[in-house]
């Protein structure tokens, strides 16, 4: 039988949740025994070749292609995993979302008000090019954009939470998690 | 008249002292009933509803309500820990509690009540309010993000510190705390040794300077639930 497909992506995430994956350390060995990755950065295949048993998503939906490869996950993955509090919570992104969008750009592009950062930017323009994925209003979390099966919270996630809610996902087991391993930190 | 009063606690006899919440007995008899605005030595609030039992079928705050004989009291049921459950959420999605960068995290109240309950992800829309923060005190900050309304502070400034810094203002969603000042909390006289900041059960009113003073794994509720202190008894 071929051995169940576990796709991962980093949405607006830092990447940290990944490294918290990797934490398992040599237990890393037993998982590629175990499954097989398909669209994920750990090994750079950038489409679904097919069905996934398990997705792993970190950060939120910031932008539209967020949105996108999200909706994509779900459309191919039995089972969806939101992975630490960005994909939760919308996380530190999520920080903007109690100002208005054109603030955010001004802060960050516009030279004019003094508030952005010292960029040469004389015609204070804000990026729009339309390969540029669109902003989203706000930051979202994974589950208000589609349905998601199981959160992992943590900042990252401990590398054993993952370890284990991935071994009980795979041997059919339900994931229960002990008191140490639900942290928000 | 007898001086003690005896009812039960989900099908347990308890016994307590004519005068007793239904909180206080419950401590004392070991059963740890969860609560965020009530603390042992401020006045009783009931504004967190967090410590809802049913009493005789009804739903009360167990931090205000009086014990009485043969009271039938429900604390650990589906039913309560749901609505618990519901609160706790609430309490979430309400203000803006990021706490992987909060100097309080693990110390946390709310946090380590989540951490009890289970909850890996609240089951309501966030709603991501604006809130501010006043940092103008040279050693004390209040961060109105993580603020939860509970009046530990307005009680303890009070009724202990004797100094009335913080009162509430405001109503329904546009309620928070405001000091005791034309402007700021540098114009009060908090100081950074004032109960008020010590009784915070989030990381809204803060010291300046402390961060994250304890390493990871060695914090309040890393390894212990909230409530296991009484439990314990």
């Amino acid at each position: 039988m071929a051995k169940p497909k576990v796709a991962t992506t980093s949405l607006a995430g830092c990447f940290g949740c990944h490294m918290s994956l990797l934490d398992i350390d040599d237990r890393i060995l037993k998982l590629v025994e175990l499954v097989d990755f398909d669209k994920s950065p750990v090994d750079d295949i950038k489409e679904f070749t097919g069905r996934c048993a398990v997705g792993l998503i970190e950060g939120g939906c910031a932008n539209e292609e967020n949105v996108r490869v999200l909706q994509d996950f779900r459309r191919h993955c039995d089972i969806l995993i939101s992975v630490g509090d960005c994909a939760i919570n919308g996380g530190i992104p999520a920080m903007r979302n109690a100002v208005p969008l054109k603030e955010c750009f001004q802060e960050a592009y516009s030279t004019d008000n003094r508030l952005g950062p010292a960029v040469y930017n004389p015609d204070n323009q804000i990026p729009n090019d339309p390969e540029i994925p669109l902003l989203l209003d706000k930051v979202y979390p994974c589950h208000e954009v589609v349905k998601i099966d199981y959160h992992l919270p943590g900042c990252p996630p401990p590398a054993d939470t993952l370890w284990e809610a991935l071994v009980a996902l795979l041997s059919d087991k339900p994931v229960a998690l002990p008191y140490e391993l639900i942290k928000y930190d | 008249m007898s001086n003690t009063i005896t009812f039960t606690i989900d099908g347990v006899e308890v016994t307590g002292q004519p005068g007793q919440t239904i909180m206080e007995a419950a401590d004392a008899a070991g059963i740890y009933i969860p609560r965020l605005c009530a603390l042992e030595e401020l006045s009783p609030h009931g504004s967190c509803r967090v410590c809802t039992v049913m009493v005789n079928g009804r739903p009360q705050a167990a931090c205000t309500q009086p014990i009485a004989d043969g009271m039938v009291v429900e604390n650990d049921t589906e039913q309560i820990l749901a609505i618990r459950r519901d609160i706790i959420d609430m309490l979430f999605v309400e203000g803006n509690h990021f706490c992987m960068f909060c100097e309080k995290s693990g110390n946390c109240e709310l946090q380590a009540l989540a951490y009890r309950f289970g909850i890996a992800a609240p089951r309501f829309p966030y709603l991501f309010p604006k809130r501010d923060i006043d940092a103008t005190h040279p050693d004390i900050f209040i961060d109105r993000n993580r603020c939860i309304l509970c009046g530990r502070c307005v009680r303890a400034s009070r009724d202990i510190d004797g100094k009335n810094v913080f009162e509430f203002v405001g109503r329904g969603f546009e309620k928070r705390v405001a000091v005791n000042a034309e402007a700021n909390l540098a114009d009060t006289d908090a100081a950074a040794t004032d109960e008020a900041v010590n009784v915070c059960p989030t990381g809204a009113l803060l010291k300046k300077r402390v961060g994250y003073a304890v390493p990871v794994g060695q914090r309040k509720y890393d390894h212990k639930p909230i409530g296991s202190e009484i439990e314990k008894k």
